[in-house]
């Protein structure tokens, strides 16, 4: 009976055979996607189509026919307009950038002060760099120098008038230091004044609770320029005679107080988000309405809605740029009043002005993105199912 | 049973102060002093500063000469109308640009959400591409992009760009034929009211008896034979009572025609592309909200691709969507209050400039604040009613 055993078990694996040549290499990436069914085909073809006509026009416009240098308008006209360029062309003026790029930076603030924000951004970067990367240890002094120190320092170097440093209007500031400037102190302050109303919303006190909901509904559902219409022309109005503000303070009032009715928003959805468990927990423990929050709830809370909190802040730098509106300059606005600058006029002097306003506003709002997308992915605790 | 009673009789301890209740009356009542005082502060000073500055308070100015003229009015309108007509216009302008954005930037949002998904990687990257720049730049660069940058530097009505259908485009705007409705043109209006009302009701017909058979009904070619059919046929039998007003080269400008002024042009076509991008994540959100099993459970039940997505995706994705969406039109209606940078008279316009002229401040400031507010809640209120409509139906 057991000479008919017949049986077999391999003992060494058989080697895995490559993929067959129709699912390897170039040829089988472009069949998957690209062509892989007639409508797939058609679809790459009308991509192909926008590519061919956008970026060749694109690349030979900002790169190849793009004028570098040149010290005035004749640089980036063509003869018929009285400049330089041969008929019919068409590059970016980037000459233009070139000679405006201090202004571009610092608005009107007077040449041998420039120094002075140069230090404050070297100082602002040298602070901010270490705080955003996790493994720099000393993150708690690091944030006093940031939040506590910093802007003590700067608003002395900015503004001046103290220790021999000559007295800066804020008039006089513009471009990228007024956006910077608008949004630093508008995040600072609004993310606070955000904590508070959403708290206040979730009060069990009626008349708190109401105040806030007003308010935060109200701003929400007003433009910005609405917000800083008011608080250009309607809050002189409300203080008494002879008291005066600063512009650019109005502004950031404005600025801030806009945004923290948005943050509200954010916070309370991440209060809303915190398991009743944790708050009853921190009651059992005997913890007063203070601290249950700002030990227990917050850290968890703030935690969860970092994403929306990142969202508003790139909303509010972007909003910043409206300030323009009310006639003070940002860096789009700077770039705008240069356009009338009879010594660059030329049909392409506007486009490069904002194309290149446009590259920096991308990069601060692109680069914020991706730190918190970065920044979720390592407070990710993985709790979620 | 006196050890009881003093149990019973003492069952907050601490004292007074430390209770919730009281404290929260004392709170409140702490911050409505504070608050009164405020604003009775600022009454105070805004009387003072008004009577100081000459200005009297109230709404009677509205009915003043406004005195300057506004570009673009859907309605008649000259310098010697009133303030309120002057405000009205731009109130209506503000509708005008948010109704056309959003309808254009729900097309091309849901065009690149969809695209973002797609599995073809060109186009995935061409939508992906699209949506970061877009996102990432201020809508006001936007807007001055299109002004400045592209439509103010565009030929000469001399040398204006023809366009297919006699349309031109130059630095003034972009010009069409405009249809010239001739007698009996109110049958072609009340032929495709005929055909909409039709086509609904064979389309409700043609669902009940789907339902109750399994037989399906062309309920598209259908309604499109009815709603294009019925207006040409009632074209035809009043006589072709439609003629056109074509845009005609004259020496320096174009005349007849429909001319859509430049500051129209490129805010809708900002605000349009601007909220796409965003309008673009939300679709994509919503359709990766749908879960793989719901496409593939629908898949082994023999549907088509794109059955699949009309009759299990869409639907359930549309939940995700909806809210998401709503915030996004209001932020487009208020977005368009940007109209004032580029001088199109939008309600923050004319009111800024009404407030410039008569020193309103409160009044005109208070104005846009309601009528803002009031487009926001009336935009919230029609996104509820169809959130209702789509939203999961649970035991």
């Amino acid at each position: 009976m057991q000479e008919h055993d017949l049986s077999f078990v391999r003992v060494e694996m058989a080697l895995a055979q490559s993929a067959p040549a129709s699912e390897r290499g170039l040829g089988a990436w472009i069949r998957k996607n690209l062509i892989a069914s007639t409508g797939d085909t058609i679809l790459t073809i009308i991509g192909i189509v926008l590519v061919a006509m956008i970026l060749p026009q694109l690349i030979s416009w900002a790169l190849i026919n793009a004028q570098w240098t040149g010290t005035d308008r004749t640089f980036c006209a063509t003869v018929a307009q009285g400049g330089i360029q041969p008929d019919g062309w068409s590059g970016a003026c980037w000459a233009f950038v070139n000679a405006k790029f201090g202004q571009f930076m610092f608005g009107r603030y007077p040449i041998d002060e420039r120094w002075r924000p140069i230090l404050v951004a070297i100082l602002f970067v040298a602070l901010l760099v270490p705080l955003l990367i996790p493994k720099v240890p000393r993150k708690g002094l690091n944030a006093i120098l940031f939040f506590g120190a910093l802007p003590i320092v700067a608003f002395i170097l900015l503004v001046g008038g103290v220790f021999g440093l000559p007295h800066v209007e804020t008039p006089l500031w513009g471009g990228l230091l007024v956006t910077l400037t608008l949004s630093f102190v508008g995040i600072a302050v609004s993310l606070p004044i955000g904590i508070v109303l959403a708290l206040g919303r979730r009060s069990k006190m009626p008349i708190v609770k109401m105040l806030c909901v007003i308010f935060i509904e109200t701003v929400r559902g007003i433009p910005l320029i609405t917000v800083l219409f008011m608080a250009s022309v309607m809050l002189p109005l409300f203080l008494p005679a002879g008291v005066t503000f600063d512009k650019f303070l109005r502004a950031l009032i404005g600025v801030s107080l806009f945004a923290a009715a948005y943050m509200a928003e954010v916070v309370r959805g991440g209060l809303q988000a915190i398991p009743k468990g944790q708050y009853e927990g921190a009651d059992s423990l005997g913890l007063g309405y203070w601290q249950k929050m700002g030990l227990i709830v917050l850290p968890q809370a703030l935690k969860l809605v970092i994403p929306g909190i990142v969202n508003t802040f790139i909303g509010m730098f972007k909003d910043t740029s409206l300030v323009s509106i009310i006639s003070m300059f940002d860096l789009l606005g700077v770039v705008k009043q240069n356009f009338s600058d009879a010594n660059w006029a030329t049909p392409q002097t506007a486009r490069s002005g904002l194309v290149f306003a446009a590259f920096v506003f991308w990069m601060f709002c692109f680069g914020m993105s991706r730190y918190s997308m970065f920044t979720e992915r390592r407070l990710d605790t993985s709790y979620k199912r | 049973m006196a050890s009881q009673e003093i149990l019973r009789e003492e069952p907050r301890s601490g004292s007074f102060i430390n209770d919730p209740k009281v404290r929260g009356i004392f709170f409140q009542a702490v911050v409505v002093i504070v608050l009164v005082a405020l604003v009775w502060w600022i009454v105070q000073n805004t009387i003072d500063n008004l009577t100081r500055l000459r200005i009297a308070s109230g709404f009677g100015f509205l009915r003043g000469r406004a005195g300057f003229d506004i570009s673009d009015s859907a309605i008649a309108y000259s310098s010697d109308s009133t303030y309120g007509r002057a405000i009205l216009v731009g109130f209506i302008n503000t509708l005008i640009v948010a109704v056309s954005g959003i309808i254009t930037a729900t097309i091309i949002g849901f065009i690149l959400g969809v695209g973002r998904l797609s599995h073809n990687w060109l186009i995935r990257k061409i939508c992906t591409v699209y949506v970061e720049v877009f996102r990432n730049i201020p809508p006001l660069l936007v807007i001055f992009f299109w002004y400045s940058g592209v439509l103010s530097v565009l030929p000469a009505p001399r040398e204006s760009i023809n366009l297919p259908f006699s349309s031109f485009l130059n630095q003034r705007g972009f010009y069409f034929p405009r249809a010239v409705w001739g007698e009996g043109s109110w049958l072609i209006l009340v032929a495709l009211l005929l055909g909409i009302a039709m086509a609904w009701f064979v389309a409700r017909k043609a669902r009940q008896r789907q339902m109750a058979t399994g037989q399906q009904f062309p309920v598209f070619w259908t309604s499109a034979a009815l709603i294009i059919g019925l207006p040409l046929l009632a074209y035809a039998l009043s006589g072709f009572p439609l003629s056109f007003d074509y845009p005609k080269q004259s020496t320096f400008n174009l005349t007849g025609g429909f001319q859509v002024k430049p500051e129209f042009l490129s805010l809708y076509l900002a605000l349009s592309f601007y909220t796409a991008a965003f309008i673009a994540e939300i679709v994509r959100a919503g359709i990766m909200g749908v879960s793989k099993g719901q496409t593939e459970a629908a898949g082994a039940l023999g549907l088509r691709p794109g059955s699949i997505l009309r009759l299990v995706v869409i639907p359930q994705a549309m939940r995700i969507v909806i809210p998401p969406l709503t915030s996004q039109y209001l932020n487009l209606t208020k977005n368009s209050s940007l109209a004032i940078a580029i001088g199109y008279p939008d309600l923050t316009a004319t009111t800024g400039t009404v407030l410039n002229q008569t020193g309103q401040a409160i009044e005109c400031v208070l104005i846009m604040m309601v009528v803002y507010l009031a487009l926001s809640l009336l935009t919230s209120a029609i996104m509820n009613v169809v959130n209702a409509r789509m939203a999961l139906v649970e035991r």
